[in-house]
């Protein structure tokens, strides 16, 4: 620095920047997105808390289909592959994610998952989330469409108490109804009364995976999301996407 | 505790647009956090603390605007109460979010030759 006129001082300079934080990881979801509607595949972000019976429906799932898509999936956990070795006794096309202690997937663990595993001829993609009613609702990952998982014996309130997570669902599905004859105190009307309050267009359907009670409709919703990758090249007489 | 994942986002951003004015050190962090980001305006505090340790920001404090929840229908132009059915009392169609779910970087302060 100069004694005499100050040349060489720094100065604070404000830089206006208006940037989502998150801008990198909406990009990778982008290009995700991107393969997957190359591809016509339906991503589909399956998210609840653990214990909800996300696995159970994707197994219940892949029986009802009996084949008729070709469907896989990236399950993400914590620790262990035990969500990944069941989905693949149920005949899906399984990988894990192991995010060891990161509470949610992000999109960049989705593609580079995707880079190990044959995933382009299939027709259905379930991510299915670390079980977490709160960070995974941050993350794009580049699914077609957000799933959350709710059973009845987390309390009727829970949308409430969770708001963006439900906000951000496309669909819910209220699971384990097969237990409402022992939760005299849970009713489906006031969960759905919790979800009208966080959700402008509140979608459900109330599924068990143990009885396949709802299996049928949720498979039929699926159906009708299959419209969101390929609306102009379906085919409807093979039943099977193509490009 | 994905505020730690954000963290490090966020530094990258500042890094990134900070470099690319030449600057040497990073005086203020501004951010905008809505109330229904899922973001916790605390813990973000405690991992940017933690983060910083030792980088061209450690003396940059972070100062977070937080956005409210604001929901309005998009066909009648209203603004909606905050809590209750998420439909439009005149109308009855689906409620708009506003604002209230920004993640937003919005302004830094450095220190440039």
């Amino acid at each position: 620095m100069c004694d005499s006129c100050g040349c060489g001082d720094t100065q604070l300079v404000p830089l206006e920047v208006q940037q989502r934080i998150l801008s990198d990881n909406d990009r990778t979801a982008a290009h995700n997105r991107h393969h997957f509607s190359e591809r016509a595949l339906l991503a589909i972000n399956v998210m609840g808390s653990p214990g909800a019976g996300k696995t159970a429906i994707l197994e219940a799932t892949a029986t009802a289909l009996e084949g008729r898509r070709l469907i896989g999936a990236l399950a993400g956990d914590l620790a262990t592959e035990n969500d990944a070795n069941r989905l693949k006794a149920a005949g899906i096309r399984a990988t894990s994610i192991t995010t060891g202690s990161a509470c949610h997937l992000d999109a960049g663990m989705v593609h580079h998952a995707l880079h190990h595993g044959p995933w382009s001829d299939l027709d259905y993609l379930f991510i299915e989330n670390v079980g977490n009613l709160v960070c995974p609702a941050v993350y794009d990952l580049g699914q077609a469409a957000n799933v959350v998982v709710l059973a009845v014996t987390e309390g009727e309130d829970k949308p409430l108490k969770y708001p963006v997570m439900f906000r951000k669902a496309d669909l819910v599905l209220i699971s384990k109804v097969d237990l409402l004859p022992h939760l005299p105190d849970i009713s489906i009307d006031r969960i759905v009364a919790s979800l009208q309050q966080v959700m402008p267009e509140p979608d459900y359907i109330a599924v068990s995976a143990r009885t396949g009670q709802g299996i049928t409709q949720w498979v039929r919703w699926l159906n009708e999301q299959e419209a969101r990758v390929a609306p102009a090249h379906y085919n409807d007489t093979t039943g099977r996407a193509h490009v | 505790m994905h505020e730690y994942s954000i963290v490090q986002s966020l530094y990258d951003a500042v890094m990134v647009n900070a470099g690319g004015r030449g600057a040497g050190t990073v005086q203020e962090v501004r951010v905008r956090i809505g109330e229904l980001s899922g973001v916790d305006v605390g813990l973000l505090d405690t991992a940017w603390r933690t983060f910083r340790v030792r980088t061209p920001c450690e003396a940059a404090d972070m100062f977070v605007e937080v956005v409210p929840a604001s929901w309005e229908c998009p066909a009648c132009r209203c603004a909606a109460p905050r809590t209750g059915i998420r439909r439009c009392r005149t109308c009855g169609g689906p409620l708009h979010l506003a604002q209230g779910d920004e993640i937003l970087l919005d302004q830094i302060v450095m220190e440039v030759p």
